[in-house]
């Protein structure tokens, strides 16, 4: 392991080494350590003066009917499977984008054909009203 | 030991945990918190072997959107903890022994294989970088790749026909 | 070993990200002041001028204040998700600052320093990742309040969230295309040698991506999850004391780091328009450096303004019609935007 740091190159600021990630992994460090000290901090100088009608939900008022565990809208779970499809999608296009003039045409007319399934799955879609929000 | 050894063992440990509570949770939405929590670390793991591209992947794809698409179930049919069926004490046990038999498959496999002259490159390596990784996709794989389009194409329809009744 | 590490390089980046991180913060603290400021002056009336000079302290006085509030967890919430929701939040909003490019290299006690805290390969990328974790905070804190206004604001801000994510992505790719690179110091370097900003290239991909920003911040006119007249108060409607001050700072914090995304790939980043920084830097003026970052400032300043001009401007939409701008419109238009600019660029080249 010792012969990675004895190159000339530096780990830290070399973009194309592992090393460049090192100071992300100390900003997230820093970050959770100063949430965590927020919050320690609120919860110490605020007053604690805790009544049960305090720690009601707040229901605009009027008394709360039963609780927020409901079943709710299939659309939104539509939503959310659509998403995570187009998703996978986008992200395909992120290495052609870096690649875009090493590949030339041979390339565009590769993505212009995934671009067409990608199009021919989303008419399908809107064609179900699958995205539409009122019935 | 060097920095690369403690971080993988960090990580491996922050895994391997975050896996177990995924399964012993009570709580589904903890589950599914502990299971972007393992995602995290081998994305860890993913950075380390300095496949940069896929370990930002693996974070948007499965811990951002996947994962969002999980919760949603949850919420959608509102499985809560104190919901949860009890399951079978015979049920566990023969999860236990499926496990251990897949276990000692792969055990097995890996043994005979030779990765073991093959080690992996850890934070120099230039295949998992994106340029590198594209320029393989579009050339050597650009088949795979549209056909991969048809695989979303039939998803979708998936998705639409059991969300949307007619 | 472990000395092997350069630990004066990793020092030195730790006294970066405390500065970016502290300056992120007060920043934030003082877009709800020139919020305030900015409403009052189009309203008619004076805003905040009680605390010190001009209200200049009001700020101050909000942010301590939240300090010394009760903390009030409903009894049946989920306590533990309770909390964490807003720490995502933030935790979320405190990430994303790491991989732009703030300037170029000052000479600082003799060593010369970037002003960025980790140039990685994927740059841009890293941004996604940290944005599509942003939906967490919104979701979890919803949830776990087990109020119904809560968790209805959690779903429509988790729907709008993970729908402007795709066409942000997609809006991208053209600009990328462009540049060849995922790295921010890169595609700010193209545009300071060049001397022509990204925005001349791609305005429709410009505009595409700030109608995403400002949904992704959850700002008007696509602040649904905050709806007051049908929603009460959103999704944070159960918090108080500095959890709902962790909500409320990573709005504003996101608000920030998506002006400075924006003005670092269309406008130039840290460029100083009309100056051929390089040809100044040969003759040894290295003081130029130090002017970028307040450049970059004064960028970020004029989208800052955008989203409060356009806030106290333009109504909000239904949910129906946000839902089919992001999916209807913006997401073809994006798509059309990036096979025109490939076609372009390749033809061009011939």
């Amino acid at each position: 392991m010792n012969w990675i740091f004895l190159q000339v190159k530096n780990p830290i600021t070399d973009v194309s080494s592992a090393g460049s990630y090192l100071p992300i992994a100390i900003q997230l460090i820093f970050a959770v350590l100063f949430i965590a000290a927020m919050m320690g901090l609120t919860h110490w100088l605020g007053p604690k003066r805790n009544t049960a009608d305090k720690l009601e939900n707040f229901a605009s008022g009027i008394e709360s009917h039963g609780d927020a565990r409901q079943p709710m809208a299939i659309k939104y779970f539509l939503v959310a499977i659509l998403f995570v499809l187009f998703d996978v999608e986008v992200i395909f296009f992120y290495p052609y984008a870096v690649n875009f003039r090493q590949l030339g045409w041979e390339g565009f007319f590769a993505v212009l054909m995934f671009v067409g399934f990608f199009l021919a799955g989303f008419f399908y879609i809107i064609k179900k009203g699958a995205l539409n929000w009122e019935d | 030991m060097g920095v690369t050894q403690i971080l993988f063992w960090v990580l491996t440990v922050l895994a391997l945990g975050s896996a177990l509570m995924v399964v012993t949770s009570r709580n589904p939405v903890y589950s599914v918190l502990y299971l972007i929590l393992c995602f995290f670390a081998i994305s860890g793991h993913y950075i380390l072997m300095n496949a940069q591209f896929l370990a930002v992947v693996n974070i948007i794809v499965y811990a951002g959107a996947i994962m969002v698409l999980f919760l949603f179930v949850i919420m959608l049919m509102n499985l809560n903890a104190s919901v949860e069926p009890q399951k079978n004490k015979w049920l566990k046990i023969a999860g236990a022994i499926a496990g251990g038999c897949l276990l000692l498959v792969l055990v097995a496999a890996f043994k005979d294989a030779d990765i073991k002259t093959q080690l992996v490159q850890t934070k120099d390596g230039e295949i998992g970088l994106i340029n590198n990784l594209g320029m393989a996709l579009f050339k050597d794989y650009v088949v795979p790749f549209e056909i991969s389009s048809v695989l979303f194409l039939s998803a979708m329809v998936g998705a639409v026909v059991i969300g949307k009744k007619e | 070993m472990l000395l092997a590490i350069d630990w004066l390089l990793l020092l030195e980046k730790l006294v970066l990200i405390v500065i970016i991180v502290s300056v992120s913060l007060v920043i934030a603290m003082y877009e709800t002041y020139a919020e305030r400021k900015i409403a009052a002056f189009m309203q008619d009336r004076r805003g905040p001028n009680r605390a010190g000079p001009f209200g200049l302290l009001q700020p101050l006085a909000d942010g301590g204040k939240l300090f010394f509030k009760e903390e009030i967890i409903p009894n049946t919430s989920n306590k533990f998700l309770f909390i964490l929701g807003p720490c995502l939040a933030m935790m979320t909003a405190m990430m994303t600052s790491a991989v732009i490019p703030w300037g170029g290299t000052v000479a600082v006690f003799g060593r010369s320093v970037s002003l960025q805290i980790a140039d990685i390969n994927i740059g841009i990328l890293f941004v996604f990742g940290v944005v599509s974790m942003g939906v967490y905070g919104i979701m979890i804190g919803g949830w776990a309040s087990n109020n119904k206004f809560s968790l209805l604001a959690a779903l429509r801000g988790a729907s709008q969230m993970i729908s402007y994510e795709l066409a942000m992505g997609l809006s991208l790719i053209a600009l990328l295309m462009m540049t060849g690179s995922l790295r921010l110091s890169v595609i700010v370097d193209q545009q300071m040698t060049s001397g022509v900003w990204n925005v001349v290239y791609q305005p429709l991909g410009f505009l595409i991506f700030l109608v995403c920003a400002f949904a992704e911040c959850n700002r008007t006119p696509f602040d649904l999850p905050e709806a007051e007249n049908e929603l009460n108060f959103g999704y944070h409607q159960e918090y108080s004391s500095m959890k709902l001050g962790f909500y409320l700072f990573a709005e504003y914090i996101n608000m920030f780091i998506s002006s400075v995304i924006m003005a670092t790939l269309y406008f130039g980043g840290y460029d100083i328009p009309f100056v051929n920084e390089a040809a100044l830097i040969a003759k040894g003026n290295n003081w130029i450096q130090w002017i970028g970052p307040l450049v970059l400032i004064i960028k970020v300043g004029f989208f800052i303004f955008l989203f409060m001009w356009v806030r106290w401007t333009i109504p909000r939409f239904r949910y129906d019609q946000l839902m089919n701008l992001g999916w209807k419109k913006l997401i073809p238009l994006a798509l059309l935007n990036m096979v025109l600019t490939g076609a372009l660029v390749l033809w061009l080249k011939k």
